[in-house]
């Protein structure tokens, strides 16, 4: 059976049975390669629910306090339960927020979602420069047509960048799966994982500004990167605080540099690399240039790696007596 | 006289590295007038943005200095400064800061001649670095 059939069949399960009181998924939008969230809560909105290769967006960023908020003790009603899809790097990303104490492991009923990568807009675009009617997906190719004419592309020539390096494919807690498990590509050991970043780490202070300085250039701070994050749920946002203001707010150079500097910093030992960021960023900025370095950073000196487990603590909520020290004198 | 003096924002924890800089004072140990202090209860209370802060505002260093680890005395403050501490000098530096703006220490309060020893060492690794250049907000040029 096809995955999008199974993961209709299991939400409308679910919602029958009252085993949860909404289904939070992806349906296709009104452009071919564009999905939109979408909460499901009858089983005839079930049917609209999609997987594909273009459900780029992070659906944790919508398991907040608001989701869960309408079964407060005092309204008698008992807090209602969500089932989210989530593919391996949203359900790390759970995992985050239960380790954060968002809500409880109990509020969630995550239905897996075997991922093989997601597919780059800006690269889908290229492909088929003048526009795509419908996507069909049939065995790791895509057929992007419109009107009638097709262009098939292999999958793999159009990941976005974050899925060929993904270390986490299949969910890694989950209630269900949505279909078989896929394989892993193993790139937790791979020594290349963190080639991009080591590339600029070669570089001098000067370069490295240089670089930098042209990545974010095209910044318009629309916070599209912090809004599609489902680590950024600070009640106020850095870049919203007036007293005292940390943050410039104009599109200068150095206002936007702190911006994202800020930004990878608050994300560090809790970003999963999945790309939600830069894939709801509309100037097409690669920012996981300062992400993927935190990602190094807290592999490299804490042995962490983001949302693997739900008993561990974050890791700048721990420490260990052997942590590196070399930098203090 | 047209050596370059860097103005260097430093913070010393209330219960270690200010008393630290009390005691040199006392003890009449000589150290260059660069630092600017800012009195924190630990070094677990820096911030980055704090320490962002004083780079846009054209400080050509910062110096963080709080207790050995161990010595805390909030018993764990320092060692959670330390990841934080690395992460953000890893990812400050990355990004382009020069390696020797940001420096740490840890000094007791016992430990007045490593005080005036280590602001030495930072205040002139700062000025063979010169003035800052990099994530300074300057106000937009009107004509």
């Amino acid at each position: 059976m096809e995955l999008n059939d199974t993961l209709r069949d299991i939400a409308k399960k679910l919602l029958e049975e009252g085993r949860v009181d909404a289904v939070l998924g992806f349906r296709q939008s009104s452009l071919a390669h564009m999905t939109e969230p979408f909460l499901a809560t009858t089983a005839e909105q079930a049917d609209q629910l999609v997987f594909n290769s273009c459900c780029r967006m992070n659906l944790a960023v919508y398991l907040t306090p608001d989701l869960f908020r309408s079964g407060r003790p005092e309204s008698g009603k008992k807090s209602p339960r969500v089932a989210v899809t989530a593919k391996g790097c949203d359900s790390r990303n759970i995992v985050t927020q239960i380790q954060e104490n968002r809500y409880k492991r109990d509020q969630v009923h995550i239905i897996g979602l075997p991922c093989t990568g997601m597919a780059d807009k800006a690269k889908l675009l290229a492909a088929a420069p003048e526009g795509i009617d419908t996507i069909t997906e049939k065995n790791g190719t895509l057929i992007l047509s419109r009107d009638g004419k097709e262009t098939v592309v292999s999958k793999t020539e159009v990941l976005q960048s974050n899925c060929l390096s993904c270390i986490i494919r299949n969910p890694v807690i989950r209630d269900e799966m949505a279909g078989d498990p896929v394989p892993e590509l193993d790139m937790d050991s791979h020594p290349d994982r963190f080639a991009d970043v080591a590339e600029i780490e070669a570089l001098s202070p000067a370069d490295k500004a240089g670089f930098f300085e042209t990545l974010v250039s095209d910044c318009t701070r629309c916070y599209a990167c912090r809004n599609a994050c489902p680590l950024c749920y600070c009640p106020v946002c850095f870049v919203d605080e007036s007293r005292p203001q940390w943050v410039g707010k104009t599109i200068a150079p150095t206002d936007v540099m702190a911006f994202h500097l800020l930004r990878a910093f608050h994300d560090a030992g809790r970003c999963t690399d999945c790309g939600a960021c830069e894939a709801a960023c509309p100037m097409d900025i690669p920012m996981r240039a300062f992400t993927r370095k935190t990602i190094k950073d807290a592999r490299e000196g804490f042995g962490w790696e983001t949302g693997m487990d739900l008993n561990l603590r974050p890791p700048l909520d721990r420490f260990d007596l052997k942590d590196p020290g070399d930098f203090i004198r | 006289m047209n050596q370059f003096e860097p103005k260097i924002i430093t913070f010393l924890c209330n219960w270690c590295s200010y008393g630290a800089a009390d005691l040199a004072g006392v003890s009449r140990f000589q150290y260059p007038p660069n630092m600017r202090v800012v009195r924190i209860p630990c070094s677990g209370r820096v911030s980055a943005k704090m320490i962002l802060h004083a780079i846009r505002n054209g400080a050509d260093g910062v110096w963080i200095s709080g207790c050995h680890p161990g010595d805390c005395h909030y018993i764990e403050g320092n060692y959670y400064a330390r990841r934080k501490f690395y992460l953000l000098k890893e990812l400050l530096e990355y990004s382009g800061l020069e390696p020797g703006r940001l420096q740490f220490s840890w000094i007791s309060s016992a430990e007045g001649v490593k005080f005036a020893e280590v602001a030495h060492e930072v205040i002139e690794k700062i000025r063979d670095l010169g003035p800052a250049s990099r994530f300074i907000k300057r106000l937009p040029e009107v004509a």
